[in-house]
């Protein structure tokens, strides 16, 4: 069938010609329609009812259909189609709700054919069937859809939308008896023809009213809709559900949409309101238009493509009383003037970041990024051999890589893994985290443990030789010196500043220059290439992607070790700990408080400590005689935790608010607090220590941090005998009527720890399993899986 | 001789800091902070009570007369405030409480307030509306939504919660346009409020959003007069004096001339902003009228310190701008015959019943649907209560808008034509939505969900009978409407309007959407009187929506063809 219409439409084998033109109407067009010979074209409105012959350099009126003494509101048209296999048959829905066909082939003047009165409200749409003569759809807003045989008077079926409006129906161009229905309320109903009792299928596609529809000419099944919502969606209609398979985000609402012919992803749209271009959207690359049509200057009503078979040329009719036909090679192509841009900051300090080219040849000093790196870094690109994304503004990307050894964040890892945050009193508390802090050769940030212990702990507690040392090495690079303090030892934020800002003149700078040439080799070559030796042709998207690999490739830092324990700790979610979280770590704040009490009593050194021009003797003097409260330091420490999280060390300033509690919340506001908890949390996340975070987490006072950990804990489970969801929340699947947790090995039910294999969905007591791994690989149920148990 | 004034006034002036009252502890859901709230209340008022006994026995200063009515003004107003709490409170413990402080007030001597009137509605019964404590579940939470809110439940409210499902969008809808994010600072959105109410004489609408433009900081100054509002609020004058009026008279240059001026000018979204809430509070003072709502107890004339004996005279204080002296002639027509009022609920089931039958037989010609939307408009300009004289408004509300001469006037009474705006060239769903959508994210969403619900609100019940289609009803209602203002349905037979609505029921709607400031209660009983109130009330919300939305159309398609 579509073959024979494939030979009977096009132009006796010839090639469409024209170019793009606009001719003026007398009023605004409603919608337009083409005739299979692709030669002329039917524009409808309210006062406008006109057929056009489309010639090589100009419109020509070739007909007026509105004929009669009296305008009638039949004659005001919300829609028309020009029928596909017939030239001299038309169709066109009134305001009034009258659908109207006509007949080119009439000798009188007036075409007019025949007339149905059915609806009640105002016809949103008709459709003729694509390959059936007689055979029109409409659909109203008085909620019905009718199908009307042309050789008779009155409709063959009515098929009722439940009372909601109608706003588009379209015949499918693949299944001879399938129609699809779009409504007010966003839903869309697939319809059998045969059968107007009940529709086939339905579904909500879009949020508000569903505009428009179009199924695609050639894969069975795509439809595309338009909505209020601003939204084209690409459904898959094949599957027993509908399924979204792309998504297209306008800026305005969506009236029209029409796939491109001979073009498989792409679709043209125009907007009801504010927007009055035409786009054609490749549906794969959602946010940037393929391609634009800027002629109108009011909001575009209807769109199609000239021919079906030829993909360039669409004409358009609009408010501003005007039909244009737009080539596609006239069309301004947005995707050239967008530059990928992005930016992106490794794990270990790396910075990349993709920028136009001018922008980055303006810098002088750059040299090229060149393979002279000693970690070489891979660079991924898949290419869609069916993408056409050639063309492309090209941007030049840079990579600043961290010194070698320099930039290692071990010290972060070990920090954050050794560092004791709870559960032992404040000065131990203090002390540990001061030695941990020492060994990792941070001595600076090992004194302010010592103080903050100095501070609010009874100052007999501090071993004489603890406090000597500590203090004595403060004295040598006390905070006054911090700014000049040795790059080495500073927070990873700080330094990676710096270092950004050196590199800008420095050789040792890497930035790679990528031209459109690049890109083409590289499409053509069709692999993936590698950075070191030739210039990766670089998207925004794939930067994002770039930094996982990029650690991952690494040799020198090698992740840190997985915690061994993580998975039976996350499978088995503890109840009561979570019920107990929100009022924050008790458990922290009753042990912290008992040294609390007996410091304030003693009382504790004054400011000298923090101010260089005090000798460590005036120190001691300080700690013994004055009798400041701890509330005293409460601003300096309060400073001194802002200070670290300036500088980048956001881990000490969460430490150390745990760590003190109470002592300091109330001086720092939650939302900075929140800030500091959530930065902290994420660096650890990226280093994959989710222990510590969670620690973190469960510890922290911030009700928008310690809900954090309780988001999703629920768990799905699937019988493991008919592999359906277990629903009910006891131990007997509600289908099979079976246990479904029996261990494969003693074949007891499992209640408590119950492991299972992620392969074969076997286990069972988690003593047994591991007993039973031991000696076997194979799985204990006896199906020969090799589970792994780690 | 000031001087000494303020040395006598010292000890209260003091006093003044811890006697600060702080009523949002009560909107709490929480019933211990309500508890606390309500005991700092006792202490305060209590405090402030035994401060003005004492100087009352120790009649030693005579200058002290002066502070003394200043305190005691203080007072009264705290004990207005409470007694509304006794009454409208969601939360019972607050009832309870508040009434007994009242109570115990009363005991020291000091003359407390009473309620005057009949409850929400002067036009309906107290007794068929709900009373505060015995709603249902689902009322419940939107009461205690909307005094969240707003610290008060309005009469509004309480008429409205006839049709909680509307009600709830309708609150929705008023807390985002008063107090969530949007472009107009809180002050300004309060004093377009006025504005718009006030064009229709509105003193209910006035004096709520007086207090409320107070309490969120707004000058003073500015409720003196248009005049004194800043050069920006006064350019809007215009607008809302057109869409107020005539709508239909609204073009570009309007716009225009709003969005450019200098430093003066409005941005788009404010525009929107302003527009939405200029249609809001005309129709809303349309509700108002249309419904009879008293004034609210602790605004003026919804209280009284007067003893209740001397009653009887205090209902013409509280007329809210309403002529309602035939209302204490307690109207003989309103129960003229039981029989022929159902007469009429029996001929209107059948004339929907005919309708819809012989709607496929008998086709109208193009031409005669289109003279009978002539007519229908054309007629509806004649349709006007015959006690139709003019009205000076009252002083205090007149002060907030100028030119009170520009009123109603049909489309072609003075031979001046406007083309008729055709819903399917510019609609709400497909044009409107869009556009307030783009430029004041997420209120195209809420007002389109309180079309809908308006709209589509049905019990299936009419009157007495049960299981009746009144679609039919509701769209002549709505599409009567929007006929006034010249808004023209293609898919529409206007003759059936004329079939469906009787003359009292067009005068009603007549008077409620253009002038609702006459609107008497003879009009309201009038009309469909085998109908219920809640029925009646359904009427309203109708014409409510429907007004919000042939305002809002004219409006935005200014808009849409300034930016085009």
């Amino acid at each position: 069938m579509e073959k024979m219409s494939r030979v009977t439409t096009a132009l006796g084998g010839s090639v469409l010609t024209g170019r793009t033109m606009h001719c003026h109407l007398d009023a605004p067009a409603n919608a337009i329609s083409v005739c299979r010979d692709a030669a002329q074209v039917v524009v409808a409105g309210r006062s406008i009812f006109k057929i056009y012959a489309i010639e090589e350099e100009q419109f020509v009126e070739k007909l007026n259909l509105r004929v009669g003494r009296k305008p009638s509101l039949n004659l005001s048209c919300a829609d028309v189609v020009w029928h596909q296999m017939d030239e001299n048959l038309l169709a066109t829905a009134a305001t009034n709700g009258v659908v109207v066909t006509w007949n080119l082939g009439r000798p009188s003047r007036n075409k007019q054919d025949q007339l149905f009165t059915e609806h009640k409200r105002t016809v949103n749409k008709v459709c003729f069937h694509p390959t059936e003569a007689h055979v029109l759809l409409s659909g109203s807003q008085d909620g019905f859809m009718k199908c009307f045989d042309l050789r008779r008077k009155d409709s063959v079926s009515t098929f009722s939308g439940q009372s909601e409006s109608v706003r588009d129906v379209q015949f499918s161009i693949r299944d001879y008896f399938t129609f699809a229905s779009t409504f007010e309320n966003g839903n869309v109903q697939l319809w059998d023809i045969r059968r107007p009792d009940r529709c086939e299928r339905m579904f909500t596609a879009h949020n508000g009213p569903v505009f428009c529809c179009d199924w695609h000419p050639e894969d069975r099944g795509w439809l595309a809709t338009g909505g209020r919502d601003k939204m084209v969606k690409v459904w898959d209609m094949t599957t027993h559900r509908a399924k979204e398979m792309h998504c297209v985000q306008t800026i305005a609402s969506v009236a029209r949409v029409k796939w491109r012919p001979e073009c498989r992803h792409h679709l043209a749209t125009c907007s009801m309101m504010v927007d009055h271009n035409i786009y054609v959207w490749d549906v794969r690359r959602p946010f940037v238009p393929a391609a634009m049509f800027e002629e109108h200057r009011d909001v575009t009503t209807g769109i199609a493509w000239r021919h079906p078979h030829d993909p360039s040329f669409l004409l358009s009719g609009s408010k501003d009383s005007s039909l244009c036909q737009h080539l596609f090679r006239d069309a301004s192509q947005p995707v050239e003037r967008a530059n990928p841009e992005g930016l992106c900051y490794g794990l270990f300090g790396d910075l990349a970041f993709a920028a136009k080219e001018s922008l980055v040849a303006a810098e002088s000093g750059r040299k090229p990024y060149a393979g002279d790196r000693r970690h070489p870094i891979f660079f991924k690109r898949k290419l869609d051999p069916a993408e056409p994304f050639a063309g492309l503004a090209s941007s030049a990307l840079s990579v600043f890589e961290m010194e070698p050894g320099g930039g290692s964040m071990g010290w972060f890892v070990d920090t954050a893994e050794r560092y004791a945050l709870a559960g032992r009193p404040l000065a131990e508390l203090c002390d540990h985290n001061a030695k941990v802090a020492r060994e990792l050769g941070r001595n600076q940030v090992a004194q302010t443990w010592t103080m903050l212990r100095i501070i609010y702990c009874s100052p007999g507690l501090v071993p004489s030789a603890n406090l000597n040392h500590s203090m004595g090495k403060g004295s040598a690079c006390g905070l006054p010196l911090m700014n000049s303090f040795n790059l080495k030892d500073m927070t990873p934020g700080l330094g990676s500043e710096t270092r950004l800002d050196r590199s800008k003149g420095d050789t040792r700078s890497d930035t790679v220059l990528l031209d459109s040439s690049a890109t083409l080799v590289t499409n053509e070559d069709n692999e993936e290439t590698e950075g070191s030796d030739v210039p990766a042709d670089y998207l925004l998207g794939d930067v994002e992607g770039e930094e996982d690999e990029l650690y991952l490739l690494d040799p020198d830092h090698t992740h840190p070790e997985e915690p061994e324990c993580v998975l039976p700790q996350e499978a088995f979610p503890l109840r009561h700990e979570i019920v107990d979280t929100p009022p924050g770590p008790e458990h922290l704040q009753d042990k912290a408080d008992s040294p609390h009490v007996s410091g304030s009593e003693a009382d504790t050194i004054s400011l000298a400590p923090m101010d260089s021009s005090f000798s460590l003797l005036s120190v001691s003097h300080a700690l013994y005689d004055s009798r400041l409260p701890p509330d005293f330091f409460s601003v300096l420490v309060r400073d001194m935790l802002h200070f670290y999280a300036e500088q980048g060390d956001v881990q000490m300033a969460v430490s150390v608010l745990i760590v003190l509690g109470d002592r300091v919340r109330k001086d720092i506001d939650e939302q900075t607090q929140e800030h500091w908890y959530t930065s902290y949390i994420d660096l650890l996340q990226r280093f994959r220590l989710w222990n510590v975070s969670n620690e973190v987490v469960k510890l922290s006072t911030s009700r928008a941090v310690s809900c954090l950990n309780q988001a999703s804990t629920t768990l799905h489970v699937n019988c493991s005998h008919c592999k359906r969801p277990m629903s009910s929340r006891g131990w007997v699947c509600d289908r099979c009527h079976r246990c479904a947790s029996m261990c494969a090995v003693c074949h007891h039910v499992v209640k408590g720890l119950f492991v299972w294999c992620q392969g074969c969905s076997h286990g069972g007591h988690l003593q047994h399993i591991m007993k039973w791994l031991e000696g076997s690989s194979h799985c204990p149920a006896g199906c020969g899986h090799l589970c792994e148990y780690s | 001789m000031r001087k000494g004034d303020c040395q006598g006034k010292t000890p209260i002036v003091m006093a003044e800091g811890e006697n600060e009252v702080r009523w949002d502890g009560l909107c709490s859901r929480d019933s211990a902070t309500r508890e606390t709230a309500l005991e700092n209340i006792r202490q305060v008022v209590l405090r402030k009570a035994e401060g003005l006994r004492s100087v009352k026995e120790t009649p030693s200063c005579p200058s002290d007369g002066l502070s003394n009515t200043a305190s005691l003004d203080e007072l009264n107003k705290l004990l207005v405030h409470l007694l509304m709490l006794s009454k409208r409170c969601p939360f019972k413990d607050v009832r309870e409480k508040s009434e007994f402080i009242l109570k115990s007030i009363q005991e020291l001597g000091i003359r407390i307030p009473r309620p005057l009137g009949h409850g929400p509605s002067r036009f309906i019964p107290e007794k068929e509306i709900l009373q505060v404590g015995s709603e249902d579940a689902r009322m419940h939470t939107l009461f205690e939504e909307s005094f969240a809110a707003l610290g008060r439940l309005d009469n509004i409210t309480l008429v409205m919660v006839f049709h909680p499902q509307y009600l709830e969008s309708f609150l929705k809808t008023q807390h985002y346009l008063l107090q969530m994010d949007g472009p107009l600072p809180l002050h300004y959105r309060h004093y377009i409020g006025i504005m718009a109410a006030a064009r229709h004489q509105c003193s209910y609408l006035v004096n709520l959003h007086v207090n409320d433009f107070l309490h969120v900081g707004g000058d003073p100054k500015w409720l003196n007069g248009l005049e004194n509002a800043p050069q920006k609020l006064q350019n809007l004058g215009e607008l809302n004096k057109v869409l107020a009026h005539r709508p239909w008279l609204i073009t570009k240059e309007h716009i225009e001339g709003l969005l450019k001026a200098e430093e003066h000018s409005w941005s788009l979204a404010e525009l929107v902003h302003a527009v939405v809430l200029l249609t809001h509070y005309h129709s809303l003072a349309s509700f108002a009228f249309g419904c009879g709502i008293s004034p609210e107890i602790h605004c003026d004339g919804g209280h009284t310190f007067r003893p209740p004996s001397v009653s009887n005279c205090c209902i013409c204080d509280i007329t809210n701008g309403n002529h309602s002296v035939e209302e204490t002639q307690v109207n003989s027509a309103g129960n003229v015959s039981v029989s022929d009022s159902f007469f009429e609920v029996e001929a209107l089931m059948e004339k929907m019943r005919q309708l819809q039958e012989c709607r496929d037989e008998e086709e109208a010609s193009q031409e005669e649907m289109t003279s009978r939307f002539e007519m229908e408009k054309r007629e509806s300009m004649f349709v006007f209560s015959s006690d139709d004289e003019e009205v000076t408004p009252a002083r205090d509300v007149s002060r907030h808008f100028e030119d009170t001469s520009y009123g109603y006037k049909d489309f072609s009474r003075h031979g001046m034509h406007v083309p008729t705006f055709r819903v399917q060239d510019y609609c709400w769903e497909d044009h409107g939505y869009s556009l307030v959508n783009r430029l004041y994210p997420d209120v195209g969403q809420l007002i389109d969900e309180k079309f809908h619900i308006a709209y589509n609100l049905t019990y299936n019940t009419m009157a007495m009978h049960k299981d009746v289609d009144t679609s039919m009803l509701r769209r002549a209602i709505w599409n009567y409407i929007h006929c006034m203002f010249g808004i023209r349905y293609d898919d529409y037979d206007y003759g059936e309007i004329n079939q469906l609505l009787d003359r009292s029921f067009k005068v009603y709607i007549k008077t409620v959407v253009c002038t609702p400031e006459k609107v008497t209660k003879r009009m309201y009983d009038s009309f469909w009187r085998q109908f219920k109130h809640s029925e009646k009330v359904h009427v309203n919300l109708l014409l409510v929506e429907a007004r919000v939305q042939a305002e809002l159309l004219y409006a935005l398609r200014a808009i849409t063809r300034y930016m085009t």
